[in-house]
């Protein structure tokens, strides 16, 4: 791969030649694995690995699971009953796929704000984020129609709650949310359709997953110290990195291992402590549930969506300005799409020059409240919607957009960084003292 | 003006904790020690039976538990009735032919029938879909102490009638120190001595409800104990192998970090 100089693959048996002039496969496959990584990259970029383990679970889980499902609105609680019941291992099976989805999120939301902390959006690495939102984006759809699939009581009011959300787009918002579920409301059109497209997305997943490594093999790593891998000349780089293979595949089996013990732990002994009890019920048309709650890795922008309502002044002025137009549903609608887009457009939001938020003292201060908000929304998302919560979950919300919005293009111009080493080699010394030349 | 929001953020937070604990329903849903609690914990197959008898003498006159198919009764983790015993305790019930859609006896190849009627629900799965315990605070850490309470959901509903009783159009409700709204439609169905155990079992209130609470348990994860194994079994392989990787790892990059013993 262009970029950072290193050794590449050279055909040396009669049949490697014969095959590298014919499909260079061997070659990629040696260049994608040995590529030159930073040497300094600490304990929060192990997440991609256990990300790639994540969706290859759920797409073998998954795949194995539609051979016993049922996808009609009569037999598809049944059929996972008879898988949870009937099929060897298929209680195993489904636990693992429904706690995978909840590993999924827990490492992206990680792998996310490892993102956000260094600075691993910045030029030249746009287009990676950018790819890892659609990712996200994508994740969120599956996980949502997965769980529409097992057609319990949260299953269908979430759905009717989701798709409800297109339908307040003025104008074209019920011919929109008729179309996503095939007639006028959550039914056997619409658990066929999602179970369809629960199957598609995991590869266009895999295919954007694909590109994202692709962009990033492309500029190199980000690392610690946001400091780019030296380029002059194939010794010169050698310094700053260490080859993937076999360092940073070792160390990120490790950790996917420490991770794996905990979620077996968590599959085996307390499986449906992150799933909700109502979803052991059938879905019923007649009877809502006194409280519709997402999946928690929902909750921070479903937290968001129902922030804005029809008595906060913002929304009141939207509404004025819009003629109506936007009113306080399409509002919160807005709101929650926008609270991903401005993190899909954070590489353009922040003015800084320095990359890593490790030589960023007022940066460290917002980022750590950013985190912390985040943590709040997800719960406040779990939450009534009264007094004290509303506020809460407009508080929590306004600040989300203000640090994307406000505080990262300020930052830039009014922060003083604090001294940077000039190389990835000089910051790897300053941790291992003991280094040989 | 920013600090100031977060501020209010957190003062806005402390302040609510409060609120919410007054805000939350008053149900009383007693934290009951159950054999098959914990990683280690296991069902006990007498207890299973017990429970069994108790559905099958007082609950099943009105829920059904139509996922539950009869022939599991004889499955190991489960309340292991020998296979004659279960084929003989399948003839308890008339079911629908799926074939010839008239009505025979059951087999043990059948499920359960479906509720019978007087509108109660099916109780398959009421074991997992009902939940005894949140909080605190919405943040459902109790859970992973005390389990769901599913199990201990149903123990406190059947122990938890006061004895009042009003009527509403027409219907008679029960006040329920358990239930959602504290008053249930399902008159009290067990008292004292209600079940004469075959295995000479005392037939406490307590007994008999912690009993059946569990049987629903069963039946609604029977392969608890399958799962519990498997996932002590990858716990433990994974362990091992996550020290070998440490170890690994830790010599593999003693080079680079210049140290000179792995």
């Amino acid at each position: 791969m262009a970029g950072i100089p290193h050794d590449h693959y050279e055909p040396k048996s009669g049949f490697e030649k014969w095959l590298h002039a014919r499909l260079p496969i061997v070659s990629l496959a040696y260049d994608t694995l040995v590529i030159p990584t930073p040497r300094n990259l600490n304990w929060m970029w192990i997440w991609g690995i256990v990300l790639a383990f994540c969706l290859a679970l759920q797409i073998v889980t998954g795949i194995v699971l539609a051979m016993h499902y049922t996808p009609h609105v009569n037999m598809a609680f049944a059929s996972v009953e008879h898988i949870m019941r009937d099929v060897n291992g298929g209680h195993m099976l489904r636990y693992l796929h429904a706690n995978g989805a909840s590993l999924f999120f827990f490492a992206v939301y990680l792998h996310i704000f490892r993102g956000l902390y260094y600075g691993s959006y910045k030029a030249p690495r746009e287009v990676t984020w950018i790819v890892g939102m659609l990712i996200y984006l994508a994740m969120m759809a599956t996980a949502f129609m997965g769980y529409v699939l097992p057609w319990g009581q949260m299953s269908f009011w979430g759905a009717t709650v989701i798709t409800g959300l297109f339908g307040a787009i003025p104008g074209i918002g019920p011919v929109i949310q008729e179309w996503l579920l095939g007639g006028p409301a959550v039914d056997n059109a619409t658990l066929n359709r999602f179970f369809s497209l629960h199957y598609l997305l995991p590869f266009v997943i895999a295919a954007l997953v694909a590109v994202h490594i692709w962009a990033f093999h492309t500029t190199g790593n980000n690392n610690p110290t946001g400091v780019e891998v030296r380029r002059g000349s194939k010794e010169e780089a050698a310094k700053d990195t260490v080859p993937f293979w076999p360092y940073y595949v070792m160390k990120d089996l490790f950790a996917l291992g420490l991770i794996l013990v905990v979620f077996f732990a968590i599959v085996g002994f307390m499986p449906n402590y992150l799933g909700h009890p109502d979803n052991y019920t059938e879905a019923n048309p007649l009877v809502t549930p006194a409280h519709i709650v997402p999946e928690w890795y929902f909750l921070p922008f479903y937290a968001i969506l129902r922030a804005f309502t029809a008595d906060v002044w913002v929304v009141q002025l939207v509404n004025f300005l819009s003629f109506g137009i936007i009113d306080a549903k399409f509002f919160g609608v807005l709101a929650m799409f926008g609270a991903i887009a401005v993190m899909a457009m954070v590489p353009w939001l922040d003015t800084s020059s320095v990359r890593s938020g490790k030589y960023r003292p007022k940066f460290k201060a917002w980022f750590a409240l950013l985190v912390i908000d985040f943590v709040v929304l997800m719960w406040v998302g779990a939450m009534p919607t009264e007094f004290p919560y509303d506020w809460i979950s407009l508080i929590a919300s306004t600040y989300w957009f203000a640090y994307f919005l406000v505080i990262l293009p300020l930052l830039g111009v009014l922060e003083k960084p604090l001294p940077m080493p000039a190389t990835i080699e000089e910051d790897f010394k300053s941790h291992y003292p003991s280094v040989a030349e | 003006m920013f600090r100031k929001i977060a501020i209010s953020a957190v003062s806005a937070l402390v302040l609510s904790t409060g609120a919410g604990f007054a805000a939350g329903t008053e149900t009383h849903i007693e934290d009951v020690p159950f054999s098959f609690e914990g990683p280690f914990g296991k069902f006990d197959e007498h207890q299973l039976q017990r429970g069994l008898q108790v559905f099958t003498e007082v609950c099943s006159g009105c829920h059904g538990l139509k996922y539950v198919p009869i022939r599991t009764l004889a499955d190991e983790g489960g309340p292991h009735l020998p296979a004659d015993q279960v084929r003989a305790y399948a003839k308890n019930y008339t079911v629908i032919d799926k074939e010839t859609g008239e009505e025979r006896e059951a087999k043990d190849s059948d499920n359960f029938p479906a509720n019978t009627g007087a509108g109660a629900p099916d109780l398959s799965l009421m074991a997992k879909a009902r939940a005894g315990f949140h909080g605190p605070y919405g943040l459902g850490i109790n859970q992973m102490f005390k389990g769901m309470g599913g199990p201990e959901h149903i123990y406190s509903i059947l122990n938890g009638y006061t004895g009042e009783e009003k009527e509403e159009a027409g219907t008679t409700f029960y006040e329920n120190t358990a239930f959602p709204g504290g008053w249930i439609a399902m008159a009290p169905p067990l008292s004292d001595d209600q079940v004469t155990y075959e295995d000479g079992h005392p037939a406490t209130m307590h007994h008999m409800t912690q009993d059946v609470a569990s049987f629903l348990m069963w039946a609604a994860e029977p392969h608890m104990m399958a799962r519990k194994q498997t996932g002590f079994v990858a716990v433990i392989f994974l362990v091992l192998l996550t020290s070998l990787l440490y170890l690994t790892n830790k010599r593999l990059w003693a080079g680079i970090k210049g140290k000179k013993h792995a």
